[in-house]
């Protein structure tokens, strides 16, 4: 439990700080302060059982199992060590962001995206399962966004959020895609299980493309060359996070997954060639390109790059003392870098400018920032007593001894010159800021930082000079548990200490400190050399790939998407046509065999009916109203069709949605011109009728294969008609279907239809009341009105006949489960009833009458069938499972009542029919208003127009509002 | 008989198709009405065809004496859901003719200079 905790405090809590704003920014900073803190606490409590009893306490519980999706948690070594360094440097992040962000910073904001990615890093270190471990990274992806360009009206922040989330996104798809076919090739998701299964994973045909994808991942989060170029645009966003995400924490995220996939992706041949390789250009590159930085923040950020690649080449050697070494930089760059980020923040914030060509002589002014600056860059640059010499020392040592394609010298050489630019980078921040004479021109007057900054950067300063003198008290026994799990052995025998002899690695050491002293010292004259030296800038480059498919995409959508609806019905018709076609020629048509049900004369006359009615509306369709009852007609006998071809509940369902819709079409066509004029080009007709005719034989083609042959698998029908009865307790079995065995499509189903309702509703809520309502009563009818509106005959008939229809509409209701009929159709008929209200009588009238809100029904009947469902669960069955059972009552009065039957679904399906009168009845009640404006008529509201018993002439209502 | 409710449902596909690609919302409308009858018989062809065979159950019957449940199951959901795309089709229809004084289906130049001027 508790470790899912650690990973949940900061991921819930982050809402936290969001709200604690209101209260003011120290009740903010302190919630998330509490919240890490929390997080930070629970983690601790796991530390003896890892580092001194040696376990892996475990946590797994089942959420898509069937993907091989758990929420799994372990911690072991790799993760506990990780894990602190992003809840301890994160807390002492947040304390100094509180005076670090400026008043006018939205702080709430900050705290909560700097908590969502706190917990998704501790996600990623803490989790048991890939995809749980991508889920997370990705997280790592989008928080980082969003905190890279938390000063979202700066240029630079956004651009640098953009290239950021695009490098680290599109390489964490590859990541995901690489992780996916491990555990395939693994067959299985836990990574504790993965990490045992080396031989299978490396014997595999899928093995070099697992290494590639799984590489691209880390490379691009780690920032390891060619893809680095994102890390020191990143540096737009706010110190604290440079700190956090882009030195302690999330770059080294890569870092974390090649250290935990080590075990069963590192060999000698390609894993080195490609990892070792990566790094060491990464190193010497970063190296290079950081001493020629004039802004503090772009020296740290190419620093970081050197050093993130300097790790990845130690775990690229492959051999455990070098993953010991890479696991102890780890731990050693998280301290002095997260430093020298809070460091340069401080200058920034007190001089007002991170230009070293700006600053100098601060050390007079700012004495502590000073020191912890000397401090820092000293352990950066790898001088003893601190713990980036020790490092250092370890890397170089195995750097002395490993060949590259069997030459022994090229990696010794390579490292000790990225060494040599190391010092002299480091040496250039500490001197061009710090040392020289006092200036009179900085921006702002120079003074040490409050408390609240200068004090979590020396908490890590006295972490790298402790670690640094006495390395065999505080680190050795760390880092030989962290790098047994590394490698998944027992660790090698290292002995952490300042001084093991005259080592090739301590010539190096010296060559690197001399020559750096004196690169830095002519960095002004080879900054000229530099300067002239052709370099590809990769943000053009970034930017010309980003346009270049911006502009092919829109080139793409430009020429499909114009505007035309057209078009893009022809183009998906013909694509559609194109694909099947494709298969559909290769079939044989000849009848296949399935005898032929026989023709009979009604059928040919509806055949002829039909078929005549549909070419009367293609060709008639500019006169609409005509085409309008052709198409009725052929609505009706489609019915008819559907009760020869057996299926009465069909027909029923068909004759009154045809009613509606054809109510529906009637009041449009009030609004809509009656008559349109022939405005297609001729060969677009043609183009369109041939494309007509391919589509109506490929349709009639294909049902006559299909209803010439016999199924080719047994068809499921059998499984409904013997259980019809016993489990959904109805002999209607196309309605036992549709409220019992499919029961969760209807639910679905009368949810779509309740949108419909309110979406047009809300669409003509627009017409109604929105700033289109001038130009509805400026319309003018285009057809004379009848002068006898509600006329007398009409509305005494439908009000009479409300009631029947209501009892017939119960009626089939009632009898749905076992006969045809059900809560549909016994909807639509009520609806039919209502409406005619409404067309003899008058909205207003009509409206009058209505106690509720229709909106109400729709909800309402959504709930009911939803409780349904639901109180099938609390009987501990799975959701909308349906019950039944029947009685008989005793004899009352004499008369007998026979067997009484009653099922859950009848609960359901009145679910159903309150839904479906609730759209229907919203949708029809506000386009009659919606008529009413447009004619801009008197309404009247009462039962009738006239008093039938006084005589007396129309009543004049009132408007409509 | 297949024959006969093959072709219908190769001429409502073509009738469909045909009114869809007009230029005015109405008859797009009608069109989509039409496709609706066509996948609906599809539908009901994928069960093969069988007469007089309900599927109310009833004592005495054998499995093999009724109508496949299945496909008009299926086909009425289908009637619901296009029934409802069919309302929310028309009243756009009358949103837009309102919106744009005009009912044709393709945005025109003078309207997305409109639009554009909006933004």
């Amino acid at each position: 439990m508790n470790i899912a905790l650690i990973v949940l405090l900061p991921l819930l809590g982050s809402i936290l700080p969001a709200l604690m704003i209101r209260s003011g920014r120290n009740a903010c900073v302190a919630s998330a302060t509490v919240v890490n803190f929390l997080a930070f606490a629970l983690l601790l409590t796991h530390v003896p059982a890892v580092f001194f009893y040696h376990t892996t306490p475990k946590i797994s519980w089942p959420w898509l199992a069937s993907i091989g999706l758990n929420i799994e948690f372990w911690v072991d070594g790799l993760g506990l060590m990780f894990a602190t360094l992003i809840l301890g440097i994160g807390l002492l992040i947040l304390i100094y962001a509180r005076s670090y962000l400026s008043s006018a910073d939205p702080m709430g904001n900050f705290y909560c995206y700097l908590l969502i990615f706190q917990a998704a890093m501790v996600g990623i270190v803490l989790s048991d399962n890939v995809i749980l471990l991508m889920m997370f990274w990705e997280l790592t992806s989008l928080s980082s966004f969003l905190l890279i360009g938390f000063w979202s009206h700066l240029p630079a922040g956004r651009q640098g959020a953009r290239m950021a989330l695009a490098v680290t996104g599109g390489g964490g798809l590859a990541l995901l895609a690489g992780v996916l076919l491990l555990a395939q090739v693994a067959d299985t998701y836990r990574i504790s299980e993965i990490l045992t299964r080396r031989d299978l994973i490396q014997n595999s045909e899928w093995f070099p493309t697992i290494l590639v994808l799984i590489l691209l991942g880390c490379f691009t989060k780690s920032a390891q060359f060619p893809f680095h170029f994102w890390l020191p645009r990143a540096m737009a966003a706010p110190t604290p996070v440079s700190a956090y995400l882009h030195s302690a924490t999330m770059v080294k995220a890569g870092l974390f997954l090649l250290a935990r996939l080590w075990p069963v992706l590192q060999n000698d041949g390609l894993w080195f060639y490609s990892v070792a390789s990566i790094g060491l250009l990464t190193m010497l590159i970063g190296a290079v390109i950081a001493l020629f930085q004039d802004d503090l923040k772009g020296l740290l950020a190419y620093s970081t790059i050197s050093h993130l690649g300097l790790i990845t080449m130690l775990l690229g050697f492959a051999t455990p003392v070098a993953a010991a070494a890479a696991v102890f930089h780890i731990i050693n760059h998280a301290t002095f870098k997260a430093a020298l980020f809070m460091n340069a923040g401080i200058v920034d914030h007190e001089a007002g400018t991170r230009d070293l060509k700006r600053l100098g002589g601060l050390m007079w002014l700012m004495p502590v920032t000073g020191i912890i600056a000397l401090i820092a860059t000293f352990s950066m640059a790898g001088l003893p007593p601190l713990n980036g010499y020790l490092s250092k020392e370890m890397m170089l040592e195995e750097a002395s001894h490993t060949k590259w394609m069997g030459l022994k010298e090229v990696i010794p050489t390579l490292v000790t010159i990225a060494a040599v630019f190391s010092v002299a980078y480091s040496f250039r921040y500490f001197f061009g800021v710090f040392a020289g004479r006092v200036r009179h021109d900085y921006p702002h007057h120079p003074h040490d930082p409050p408390a609240g900054l200068w004090w979590p950067p020396t908490l890590l300063i006295m972490l790298v000079v402790a670690i640094g003198l006495r390395p065999d008290l505080l680190a050795e026994s760390l880092v030989k548990s962290v790098t047994a799990a590394v490698i998944q052995d027992s660790p090698p025998d290292i002995h952490l200490k300042l001084w093991h002899g005259w080592t090739p690695a301590v010539t190096m050491s010296g060559i690197a400190v001399g020559g750096g002293l004196i690169v830095c010292l002519l960095t002004f004259v080879l900054r000229m050399a530099w300067d002239k030296l052709p370099r590809p800038d990769a943000k053009v480059i970034f930017d010309a790939v980003v346009h270049g498919l911006t502009r092919g995409c829109q080139l793409i959508s430009d020429g499909v998407h114009n505007g035309s609806q057209q078009r893009y019905l022809f183009l998906i018709i013909t694509a559609t046509l194109s694909f099947a076609g494709w298969n559909f020629l290769s079939y044989p048509w000849a009848h296949g065999g399935r005898p032929l049900q026989p023709i009979s004369t009604p059928l040919v006359v509806g055949w002829i009916l039909v078929v005549a009615s549909t070419i009367l509306v293609v060709l008639n369709y500019h006169n609409r109203l005509y085409a309008l009852v052709a198409l009725g007609v052929v609505g009706l006998f489609s019915s008819i069709g559907f009760v020869y071809v057996s299926g009465i509940d069909l027909a029923l369902t068909q004759v009154s949605v045809e009613v509606v819709t054809i109510i529906l079409m009637l009041l449009t066509l009030f609004f809509l011109p009656k008559h349109s004029q022939p405005e297609s080009r001729n060969w677009h007709r043609c183009r369109d009728g041939g494309l007509a005719i391919v589509a109506g034989l490929g349709m009639g083609g294909m049902s006559w294969l299909m209803m010439t042959r016999q199924w080719s698998m047994e068809s499921i029908q059998s499984y409904f008609l013997a259980n019809a009865k016993s489990g959904g307790g109805g002999t209607n079995v196309v309605n036992v279907i549709l409220v019992d065995f499919r029961g969760f499509d209807t639910f679905g189903e009368i949810t779509v239809l309740g949108c419909a309702g309110l979406a047009i509703f809300a669409m003509l809520e627009g017409l109604v009341r929105g700033k289109l309502r001038q130009r509805v009563q400026s319309w003018e009818p285009d057809v004379t009105r009848t002068a006898d509106r509600h006329p007398i005959l009409m509305v005494v008939v439908t009000r009479v006949m409300l009631p029947m229809a209501i009892l017939v509409g119960m009626f089939i209701f009632l009898r749905g489960h076992n006969l045809p009929g059900g809560g549909f159709i016994a909807a639509l008929v009520v609806s039919v009833a209502l409406i005619m209200q409404y067309m003899a009588s008058g909205f207003a009238w009509a409206a009058n009458q209505v106690r509720f809100k229709y909106h109400g029904l729709i909800g309402g009947g959504i709930l009911v069938a939803a409780a349904t469902g639901v109180g099938a669960m609390v009987a501990d069955r799975p959701f909308l499972t349906s019950w039944h059972d029947h009685w008989h009552p005793p004899k009352f009065l004499g008369i007998d009542f026979g067997d009484i039957e009653a099922a859950s679904a009848m609960a359901f399906d009145l679910g159903v029919f309150l839904t479906v009168i609730g759209a229907v009845m919203l949708a029809l009640a506000q386009y009659s208003k919606l008529g009413i404006i447009a004619v801009d008529a008197q309404v009247n509201a009462n039962p009738m127009d006239c008093d039938p018993l006084n005589h007396q002439s129309p009543s004049t209502g009132a408007k409509p509002h | 008989m297949e024959l006969l409710l093959a072709s219908a449902i190769g001429v409502f596909t073509a009738a469909g198709v045909y009114l869809v690609l007009r230029p005015r919302t109405f008859s797009v409308v009608m069109g989509l009405s039409f496709l609706t009858y066509a996948i609906n018989f599809f539908l009901v062809s994928a069960g093969r065809l069988a007469v007089n065979m309900p599927d109310i159950l009833a004592k005495g019957k054998e499995l093999g004496d009724y109508a496949d449940p299945v496909p008009p199951a299926l086909v009425l959901t289908s009637i619901v859901i296009s029934f409802g795309m069919t309302a929310i089709m028309v009243v756009m229809g009358v949103r837009g003719y309102f919106e744009n004084d005009s009912d044709h289906v393709n945005i025109t130049a003078t309207e997305e200079m409109i639009a554009r001027s909006r933004e």
